[in-house]
């Protein structure tokens, strides 16, 4: 009897060069553009400092259970979405599907936003920054009159950047710039998942630790900007008043939800590579947890920023009230200082009011101008642009910011692309023989052309229609189902032992709560506030329109009904998918059952495919 | 001979104060911001600047009519506030109290605004000409979009980088069969005889196995 040592069994699954390789594409999967332009705006308008107890509340109910939940799935199961709810039960088979529908959909639009990115990165060598100045009109006389009316910047992101139509209906033509930039972040895309993790996990040194240092340069630069702490107490003063409203808490259980990059299938797949004896409770709240700091210490930068944007434009309120002052009443230069400007304004007022009347003077208020926040593309592509323009060595520091955002859009692109790819890659779609490189090239190509028509006029439109409707219903909903399929179905019992066999330690009852009971909760409630919010008023998008009466304000459109219903197609297609999944396979088994020679399907376990 | 002289003195004072006044026909109102262009180095205007300013007139009409008759007393200057503002008018000295028309002074100023500029280390925001608008310099253009540049920049690394993956890929591909199939060749050259799980070599090589069975503690074998 010889006692041959136990030897693990080799399935060919790539896996993780280190650890640190897997933590850190977990963290750039999580940390993505929402961190920068999302949460601090979510920050400022819901009460500053007390928004945070929402959203630590959220965090620790909601966000840690569940992406506990898919980190230990994946490394149990050792496969991709598909595969793995294949395992745990045909009927939810869906669940894997409507992940992966997802994947692709988010991927599709995701990385046309980093074309923006990157068009605003191209530009930014170039010396005065071309959003910064207007450019003259036909005959020479003056400024182009959109971007006289609205501002430099806005001009150039509606006009040179988007080329937008002024309604969704109206396609307008591909912009040939963006199809060159999009072409290259397809490439970039490509190169950097062209071996799926094997090159990923060297791409993620960089994506994902880069990203902090310029935030950090950021941080100091930003905290030397006059106004910095104008803005930085607006942001974190906490007004606890606005806990009352339940929107603040609704937006923190979406945000938390959203921007840990749960039910997309990508951690599922990033954790199937991973041994399975590793420590996926410790992982989980690892990565929650930098995170969320990571939201909290890029608001600061931000919020310094907005600051000392906001401060600017006060000043310069002030300074053409005072230069048309001095005009009018011929007083000697610097005789009215932004300090005295209070005194003598009431002193003119009370001598000659009619003057002061007849010049019109705007009402300069710091408050109004911080109130003017903006989240998402607003912030990025046209408030910081702004912003950047006013410091000094503006080239230098735009660059910095568009790569800084490049680099968060990628790493987040890197988990969605690994949603995809791993399930196709388990489906065998294209033969053992051929290369990986060839499944990665096709889904990059097909991904690139089908994103062509985001390049189109009315594109931006287009995006907001995918970010509203494709990314957020369907993930609550397979979010849901994960958790109940993996509860009620695999049983809590088999998955407590399986978890308890991967981490070497018996499960905590916290999670066995949460998973239970809390999160299935939490996340009906969160669904329904959802959609009861969403059917309240129809659906409408604001669409910039030179001709409109209110320009530079934006107008404001409902849906036409053909678009309507596409909304309602992205929203419905990947979770129908669940119960469709499940009909399918109940027919199968019904069709089965009458033929006695058919097998009962193999109980899956954990620890049974590796001893 | 003396009331003579100060009938004629008062009479020009009037009429120059006729004809140099605010919203007067052909008068020009100036603005001047200093201490905003210069700063800590601005200088005072007094009666030396006005009298340089009078100048710069007289010449811009000098080298727009290209005829030498305008002198400085044909520039009036009024009404100069603290602000720095005052209103200027150019007086014709072949016809007698008539201003000079707006257009020409206009066209003047205008053909000349960079030298007056410069003469008072001022720009086209410092030193204003309430009435006449100062033509708008086109933006730089260089001939390639810089973007386009820098654009071919990032695709052509993009481009190498994957070239270069592709193309190991294929050889470590190709490494790999070629490997694969030495081992097959290898393999189907040797045939092996077992004997009980165990290849007949082996049995010939080794001075037989230990059976694990028998051996207790640290006894002594008997070689075969």
């Amino acid at each position: 009897l010889s006692a041959a040592p136990e030897i693990p069994k080799e399935d060919g699954r790539p896996k993780w060069d280190n650890k640190f390789q897997y933590i850190l594409s977990c963290i750039g999967f999580a940390v993505g553009l929402g961190n920068v332009w999302r949460f601090p705006y979510l920050c400022q308008i819901h009460g500053g400092g007390a928004f945070l107890i929402p959203y630590f509340i959220a965090l620790l109910f909601e966000g840690i259970p569940l992406l506990h939940l898919e980190l230990a799935l994946g490394q149990c199961l050792r496969k991709g979405s598909i595969g793995a709810w294949n395992t745990i039960s045909p009927y939810l088979g869906g669940v894997g599907v409507g992940s992966w529908m997802v994947s692709i959909l988010v991927s599709l639009y995701y990385n046309t936003v980093l074309t923006w990115v990157m068009w605003y990165f191209i530009n930014s060598f170039q010396e005065p920054l071309p959003w910064s100045v207007c450019p003259l009109n036909e005959n020479r006389t003056g400024f182009n009159e959109e971007c006289y009316e609205s501002t430099a910047v806005n001009y150039f992101w509606y006009r040179k950047t988007l080329n937008i139509t002024p309604d969704i209906a109206e396609s307008g033509t591909l912009q040939w710039w963006l199809i060159l930039c999009l072409a290259t972040c397809w490439a970039i895309v490509y190169l950097c998942t062209i071996r799926g993790i094997e090159t990923t996990g060297k791409a993620i040194y960089v994506t994902a630790i880069f990203p902090y240092l310029v935030l950090t340069i950021f941080l100091i630069q930003g905290l030397t900007l006059p106004g910095a702490t104008e803005g930085l107490i607006y942001l974190f003063t906490p007004n606890l008043n606005t806990l009352k409203n339940p929107r603040v808490w609704l937006d923190a259980a979406t945000q938390i939800f959203f921007s840990l990059s749960l039910a997309f299938g990508g951690l599922i797949a990033f954790a199937s590579y991973n041994p399975t004896k590793n420590d996926c409770e410790k992982d989980a709240v690892t990565v929650a947890i930098v995170n969320s700091m990571t939201s909290l210490y890029a608001s600061i930068p931000v919020f310094s920023v907005l600051g000392f944007k906001a401060t600017t434009a006060y000043w310069d309120c002030l300074d053409r009230n005072i230069i048309n002052i001095i005009n009018e009443f011929d007083l000697p230069e610097e005789s009215i200082m932004r300090q005295n400007y209070t005194s003598w304004i009431s002193f003119l007022n009370s001598s000659y009011p009619e003057k002061i009347a007849g010049l019109k003077l705007k009402s300069c208020d710091l408050q109004e101008f911080l109130d003017q926040s903006a989240s998402g593309t607003g912030l990025a592509f046209i408030v910081f642009t702004q912003a950047i323009i006013l410091m000094p060595g503006s080239q230098a520091w735009a660059i910095l910011f568009f790569i800084m955002l490049f680099s968060l859009g990628l790493s987040s692109m890197f988990g969605n692309i690994e949603g995809v790819f791993t399930p196709l890659l388990e489906l065998q779609i294209i033969p053992q023989s051929a290369p990986k490189e060839l499944l990665s090239g096709i889904i990059c190509l097909i991904s690139f052309l089908v994103a062509l028509c985001f390049t189109l006029g009315s594109g931006s439109y287009w995006i907001d229609i995918f970010d509203r409707y494709a990314a957020s219903v369907p993930l609550l909903v397979i979010a849901f189902f994960e958790v109940i399929g993996v509860m009620y179905i695999y049983k809590i019992k088999r998955f407590s032992k399986d978890v308890e066999w991967m981490t070497g330690r018996k499960l905590n009852h916290f999670w066995q709560i949460t998973w239970k009971f809390i999160s299935p909760l939490l996340l009906l409630i969160v669904f329904m506030a959802f959609v009861t919010l969403q059917m309240q008023k129809p659906p409408s998008y604001t669409a910039w329109n030179p001709k409109y009466e209110g320009f530079p304000m934006k107008e404001e459109k409902i849906y036409p009904p053909w678009v309507q219903a596409i909304c309602v197609l992205l929203a419905a297609l990947p979770c129908v998918c669940v119960p469709l999944v499940a009909l399918f396979h109940l027919v199968k088994q019904k069709l089965r059952s009458k033929d006695p020679s058919s097998l009962p399907p193999e109980v899956f376990s954990c620890q049974g495919s590796n001893s | 001979m003396l009331r003579a002289l100060l009938l004629i003195l008062s009479v020009v004072a009037i009429a120059h104060a006729e004809l140099c006044k605010p919203d007067a026909q052909n008068a020009f109102k100036v603005r001047i911001s200093i201490k905003t262009a210069l700063g800590d180095n601005a200088y005072a205007w007094d009666a030396n600047e006005e009298y340089l300013f009078k100048a710069m007139v007289a010449f811009a009409m000098r080298r727009y009519s290209s005829k030498s008759t305008t002198q400085i007393s044909n520039v009036l200057l009024c009404n100069v506030t603290d602000r720095v503002s005052f209103w200027f008018v150019v007086t014709d000295s072949s016809k007698n109290v008539t201003t000079v028309p707006g257009s020409e002074v206009e066209a003047a100023i205008r053909m000349n605004r960079n030298r007056i500029n410069s003469a008072f280390l001022l720009s086209d925001k410092t030193l204003q000409f309430l009435k006449i608008t100062s033509t708008l310099s086109p933006p730089v253009e260089p001939s390639t979009p810089v973007w386009l540049i820098v654009f071919g920049v990032v695709l052509c690394l993009i481009v190498a980088g994957i070239v270069f993956l592709i193309v190991s890929g294929i050889q470590k591909h190709k490494k790999k069969n070629k490997e694969s199939t030495e081992r097959e060749n290898l393999e189907e050259k040797v045939e092996v005889t077992l004997e009980n799980g165990i290849p007949c070599e082996a049995l010939d090589l080794k001075a037989g196995h230990i059976n694990g069975v028998f051996a207790a503690d640290d006894e002594r074998f008997t070689s075969l």
